[in-house]
């Protein structure tokens, strides 16, 4: 027994030196781009704020339009933009939304693992690669061009449902996949026909899914430009009319005053825009990721 | 069995003799009977016709209450018609850009292909794509070779080296690199980083200028070069994302064999890491490259549009136009059908690269998840 040991006998050797030193670039490499990867959203962060936050505070900046305001003169707000940003992103919302839903539910309660699920399913990654401005081209062309209808706030919103809409679905459709089948089948055991199962147990257990989706879906396109440069100009008043032809939306309201020397009042207003979406769209973010933890649905 | 029920008519099928007394032949089946003691007390009603296939899977003496199957096939209607939606929504997009675009495609003077000029406003239309092609392809590329390496690294350094506590704000900071607008990138890319790479720019062209790519251009500040390096941290996150999810996958058995073999870190990584997630993060890069060729606003802004007519210059210190930046820069343009069908066209070959980029990235992930 001992002699079989001692023949055996492991060595354990430090690894060469060729390899000890690759093992240490390697370290170093990882380590620089994580810090590298980390800078940008500081620096972003730290221009925006700084630049910005002297109008965040003040009463004005959110109760006042931009009419009559020039870039030379201080004052006005970005009331007119924050309601077109909003408004357009709800309608969106209202058509996106039950769209989205339903899409992951025949995903997943009706069509699962069939040709049918695929097709849909390549459908929805072919839309979630579609760059803003192909979607705001399309519904220039389904809207404006052939069906003669004006440039509006809500061909906008149409625009952005083509983007909200895969957001949406994907997020409902992995909460869904998480639904106990269990759930389900004690469900049917008690009689209760398949559309009241989904209704009444299987949205309610993914319903924190569904609204990591609207969160995500919402800050993606209150952040879109495109569609709001194509489909809509740029009004610098107070509009909640969404068939006019003019709204504001903090992403034009940026993109009008972006020329604007330093010097101007206007150069400020401009980055105080920018901080204003950077809040929302954030906070969106935040948001969609505590409901996300909340939720009682873990992965295993 | 007993149903206590008075109204015999309604009972549909006769009861066996072993239900009603098991000693007689034990052999019959005894299912009825285990189910159905203590006997429930159900009132049976005459089973409607269309639920008769239920009627008779259900054990004997239960009674199942009539279903209404109005509102499933309402629902399911529902459901079918907003996955008909989603599929007929992406065809539509291509029909309708093709739709619209052909017209100026027929009457364009020039090759639509190979032509640089962009006269559309009058009756004599001459465009092409060759000069936006160049420039998108250039920064997307140029955007994907310089995030990729970073992404991948940095998906590594969280999964591989930093503890979970540490790895958390770490991927925190990166995703939330996401939620920034990309306007909000462009204006950085115009007014921060644009002057702060201008040096770079500068080094580079002195050092390797030489090389067409690389050439000395008019205008280094609204470069393609910048717009590239903004495209970079756009892209970060979802390269990054992808990437960090598929290495956190790989077999642990992988890794530990790989130790037990007396491998390094490093070579842990490179024999069980990067193989196992190769399909992943190939994918995961062509989505982002996806992601850079349709940006449009942050390119827009900080690419400085050459002059109608200047020559080519392949450098990526010249400044340029996307598909996206060139629709974009000039929608307030859109007012003849022929106008808007030349820029309708660039849409459509840009949905189209999209396209097959997006599908070739869907297509090499399924195939590794096959693998594995």
């Amino acid at each position: 027994m001992s002699a079989t040991t001692s023949d055996t006998q492991l060595t354990f050797r430090r690894p060469s030196g060729v390899r000890t030193i690759k093992n240490g670039l390697a370290t170093v490499y990882v380590t620089l781009v994580t810090v590298l990867a980390v800078i940008p959203l500081f620096l972003v962060l730290f221009t925006v704020i700084t630049k910005g936050i002297r109008l965040i505070f003040t009463s004005t900046w959110w109760l006042q339009s931009q009419r009559g305001i020039t870039p030379r003169r201080e004052g006005g707000g970005a009331y007119h933009a924050i309601v077109g940003t909003v408004e357009m992103a709800l309608i969106c919302a209202a058509i996106a939304v039950p769209l989205g839903v339903m899409g992951a539910i025949l995903l997943i309660e009706y069509v699962k693992g069939t040709k049918v699920a695929r097709g849909v399913s390549f459908m929805v990654d072919i839309l979630s690669g579609i760059p803003s401005i192909v979607a705001a081209l399309f519904i220039y062309a389904l809207f404006i061009t052939i069906f003669g209808l004006g440039r509006s706030a809500i061909a906008v919103s149409f625009a952005l449902v083509l983007l909200m809409l895969p957001v949406v679905l994907r997020s409902t459709e992995e909460m869904l996949k998480l639904v106990p089948q269990e759930l389900r089948e004690a469900s049917y055991a008690l009689g209760v026909p398949k559309w009241k199962t989904i209704v009444k147990v299987v949205i309610p257990t993914a319903f924190s899914g569904i609204m990591t989706g609207v969160m995500l879906g919402l800050a993606r396109v209150m952040g879109e430009t495109a569609p709001l440069l194509i489909l809509v100009s740029y009004a610098v008043g107070i509009n909640f009319s969404p068939t006019s032809d003019n709204m504001g939306a903090l992403p034009t309201m940026i993109n009008a005053g972006r020329d604007q020397p330093p010097q101007m009042p206007g150069y400020e207003r401009v980055w105080a825009a920018a901080l204003t979406l950077i809040i929302i769209v954030m906070l969106l973010n935040l948001l969609a990721r505590a409901i996300a933890r909340a939720s009682k649905l873990k992965e295993k | 069995m007993a149903v206590t029920d008075t109204n015999a008519t309604e009972r549909v099928e006769p009861e066996p003799a072993a239900a009603q007394d098991p000693s007689v032949s034990p052999v019959v089946d005894h299912g009825p009977v285990a189910l159905h003691s203590p006997v429930p007390k159900v009132t049976r009603h005459a089973p409607a016709p269309s639920i008769d296939g239920q009627v008779n899977r259900a054990p004997r003496g239960v009674k199942l209450a009539k279903i209404s199957k109005t509102g499933d096939r309402v629902f399911r209607a529902l459901a079918s018609t907003s996955g008909l939606t989603i599929i007929l929504l992406v065809l539509f997009v291509g029909i309708f850009l093709l739709a619209l675009a052909l017209p100026s495609l027929r009457a364009d003077q020039d090759n639509f292909l190979t032509s640089r000029n962009w006269t559309v406003a009058g009756n004599e239309l001459r465009f092409g794509i060759a000069g936006l092609l160049w420039t998108t392809v250039l920064s997307s590329i140029l955007a994907m070779a310089m995030a990729v390496p970073v992404a991948v690294g940095v998906a590594l350094c969280l999964t591989q080296y930093l503890h979970m506590r540490a790895a958390a704000p770490i991927s925190f900071v990166v995703d939330m690199l996401a939620a920034v607008p990309s306007i909000i990138f462009g204006l950085w890319g115009l007014i921060v980083l644009g002057p702060f790479l201008a040096p770079a720019g500068e080094w580079l062209i002195n050092a390797i200028g030489w090389i067409p790519l690389f050439s000395k251009s008019v205008d280094p500040k609204g470069s393609v070069f910048v717009a590239s390096v903004v495209l970079a941290i756009m892209i970060l996150p979802i390269v990054m994302a992808i990437s960090r999810d598929v290495f956190a996958q790989t077999p642990r058995d992988h890794i530990e064999a790989a130790l037990a073999l007396g491998a390094t870190r490093w070579e842990v990584i490179r024999t069980a890491v990067l193989p196992y997630g190769r399909s992943g993060v190939i994918s995961a890069s062509m989505l982002g490259l996806g992601r850079a060729l349709g940006e449009t606003i942050a390119v827009m802004i900080i690419l400085t549009t050459p002059a109608a007519g200047s020559p080519f210059s392949p450098s990526i210190f010249a400044g340029g136009e996307t598909f996206a930046s060139k629709i974009a820069n000039n929608a307030a343009e859109f007012d003849s059908p022929s106008k808007t069908g030349a820029y309708i066209a660039a849409g459509l070959v840009l949905f189209l690269i999209t396209f097959v980029v997006n599908a070739m990235a869907r297509v090499i992930a399924e195939r590794g998840a096959a693998k594995s």
